[in-house]
């Protein structure tokens, strides 16, 4: 079931045809798992290490190193609340203190209704707008206690039809046309690209 | 004060992240005149322009892109848009606003270089960037500017994008080339201390930040000596600052590099308007996080590279973030390095060990359960990971990300000690658990 579904297989291999080392699509792939299924499941991770040529462990390795694949069950949204330094100092742990007491949960725990759960995260490059926060990785600027409030509603009442549901990311996707693609070169393949060897015998 | 714009220039232009605003704002242009020159003439350009890369070491470009062995390939060009140094904010929006500069950028340091192919490495969480960068690529494809036979010569490259999944260690061009390899984002030893002899998949690999390469298609149409009139002598061109923190008016200002100064930024009615609530300046970070802290008397001081590394600091990621008098040291210092504790990778011990152990002195502090020594363990610990504790940092470390964690440590105790004091002064009792419980 947490396989990866048949379109996304199709994704799969679309993807792990642009890198000349197939494990380099890990990453990549492991997003895609979790786009599927809102977190990444172990038997995901079997699938994805099938499709890399490594083993189970590697993928979990990897997947364990990174702090935006989840592993457990995540609120539809997940709020991630900035605590860096800019933040910091225009009052991120009031929003934090607040997005407790208001959800009635602790960072990391999911509301009863499974909408819901938020963590402190470091820096996530909004610092001129800070207190920030990122709605499924969505930005939400300069945010305010009644800001908050209002978007909790606005998300309760499904009143945020831009934020997509926790795991997915882009909503465009890189798509190469195969006519156009120049292709990757093979890592053991030592000759210079042809257009070069071109351009130096015309000069 | 009278320079042009050269990365920033379309960021108030509404359609200037797609192909059709891109090209009626003079894009493309520098591809088309580096597709006329021969590949070792656009690098000779670039090495004129005397370009600083611009993610936080501030090596020249052109030097850089020099150090990759002859006759050997494959060889990459890896970008680098794993903006998370905490304060800096500028990566994202040239991702976001101007996605064909960066793509151009990056084709044209492939022909400079006869590059095999390009990985356009973007920060997982920037969701918006990538969608950005991805309608720009399938624009650019389409059309051309990519790919196969590009804009009808022989020369073909693809660029990928790539996207991470959140680790500010990835940052470091060494991790950034084992993520993308799909690893753990571990920082490699050193030597080679350069990724251009022995980088991703072990073969000469380029890695450039993303503000860095959108300079690049200005540098080519407008020509290496264009670029080196504006600035300073060695810190040349303009650079994107972002001034965060306590002043009125926070803001992402492109200006003059070498020539600006701090004052200028912070206190000038055109940029961040001066310290909120007319209150006093106590400190700011004049480079990102990893950065020593600067005061009042280092206003004066100009946005340049060999200056400010001499007065003990550094300008980093262009990230200023600044401190009003409301400010409470100590937890701002907590703050800075709560964050190292929290991204250190773990693979050096006085690093995972250490900045964990920093974090927890702090804390103790704060909550008044500090002791009269911790200000001497905090300052042990520091020397541990620098030795010496000194600027440029000594580093028991294979990469930079644990002396980081010292600076905000030594930058707060040389100037405001008395405030770590205070709160060790309160003495509360060190709670006792008990199987969890307090007693």
């Amino acid at each position: 079931m947490s396989r990866l579904n048949e379109e996304n297989l199709r994704l799969a291999r679309q993807i792990l045809s642009l890198y000349p080392k197939k494990k380099s699509a890990m990453i990549p792939l492991l997003h895609l798992s979790q786009e599927q299924n809102g977190m990444v499941t172990n038997e995901a991770m079997e699938h994805i290490a099938e499709l890399v040529e490594v083993t189970p462990a590697e993928v979990l390795g990897t997947c364990s190193f990174y702090e935006m694949f989840k592993r457990h069950p995540v609120g539809e949204y997940q709020i991630n609340i900035c605590h860096g330094i800019s933040c910091h100092l225009l009052g991120a742990e009031e929003v934090l203190e607040h997005a407790e007491e208001s959800l009635g949960v602790r960072e990391g725990e999911i509301t009863k209704d499974g909408k819901f759960s938020f963590e402190g995260v470091e820096c996530i490059a909004a610092c001129t707008e800070a207190p920030c926060l990122q709605v499924n990785y969505r930005y939400i600027n300069k945010v305010n206690l009644d800001a908050f409030n209002e978007l909790i509603t606005d998300l309760r009442n499904d009143q945020k039809a831009e934020i997509p549901k926790h795991g997915t990311l882009a909503k465009t996707r890189q798509k190469i046309p195969s006519e156009k693609l120049a292709g990757p070169s093979g890592v053991e393949d030592a000759t210079p690209p042809e257009w070069l060897q071109r351009n130096k015998e015309s000069q | 004060m009278n320079f042009p714009l050269i990365t920033t220039s379309r960021w108030d232009v509404e359609d200037g992240h797609t192909l059709e605003g891109y090209l009626r704002t003079g894009g493309y242009k520098g591809l088309r005149r580096a597709l006329e020159m021969a590949p070792d003439q656009v690098h000779e350009e670039v090495k004129k322009a005397s370009l600083l890369g611009r993610g936080g070491a501030g090596f020249p470009a052109g030097i850089k892109w020099g150090f990759l062995p002859p006759d050997v390939w494959p060889r990459y060009l890896v970008v680098n848009g794993d903006e998370s140094e905490p304060g800096t904010y500028k990566d994202r929006i040239l991702i976001e606003r101007d996605p064909h500069q960066l793509i151009e950028g990056c084709v044209i340091a492939c022909f400079a270089l006869g590059l095999s192919q390009c990985f356009l490495y973007v920060r997982g969480e920037m969701a918006h960037g990538q969608e950005r960068i991805a309608s720009a690529l399938n624009e650019a494809y389409k059309h051309g500017y990519v790919g196969k036979n590009i804009l009808g010569t022989e020369f073909s490259v693809d660029v990928v994008l790539h996207w991470g999944a959140g680790a500010y260690i990835v940052g470091e061009e060494t991790a950034l080339i084992e993520s993308l390899e799909g690893n753990r984002g571990m920082p490699r030893l050193k030597p080679p201390y350069f990724p251009a002899s022995i980088g991703l998949y072990g073969k000469p690999t380029i890695v450039n930040n993303v503000e860095t390469l959108s300079n690049i298609p200005w540098i080519i149409e407008h020509g290496g000596d264009a670029f080196a009139e504006i600035g300073a002598e060695k810190s040349t061109g303009t650079r994107i600052f972002a001034v965060s923190g306590h002043v009125k008016n926070p803001g992402v200002f492109e200006v003059e590099f070498g020539i600006t100064t701090f004052r200028d930024l912070i206190m000038g009615e055109d940029y961040a308007g001066g310290i909120r609530d007319g209150n006093a300046l106590k400190a700011f970070i004049p480079g990102g996080a990893s950065a020593p802290w600067f005061f009042e008397e280092h206003l004066d001081t100009p946005l340049e590279k060999t200056i400010v590394d001499n007065e003990g600091s550094m300008l980093g990621s262009g990230a200023i973030v600044v401190m009003d008098e409301t400010t409470d040291i100590v937890k701002a210092c907590h703050n800075v390095v709560r964050f190292f504790s929290r991204e250190s990778c773990g693979k050096c011990t006085p690093c995972r060990e250490g900045t964990n152990w920093l974090e927890k002195i702090l804390d103790r502090i704060l909550n008044g359960h500090g002791r009269p020594e911790d200000i001497d363990l905090l300052l042990d610990v520091c020397d541990n990971i620098s030795p010496g504790i000194t600027w440029p940092p000594k580093q028991t470390t294979i990469c930079p990300l644990g002396p980081s964690a010292v600076s905000p440590i030594s930058s707060a105790l040389q100037r405001y000690r008395s405030e770590f004091d205070a709160y060790i002064a309160l003495n509360r009792a060190t709670p006792v658990t008990v199987e969890g419980r307090t007693v």
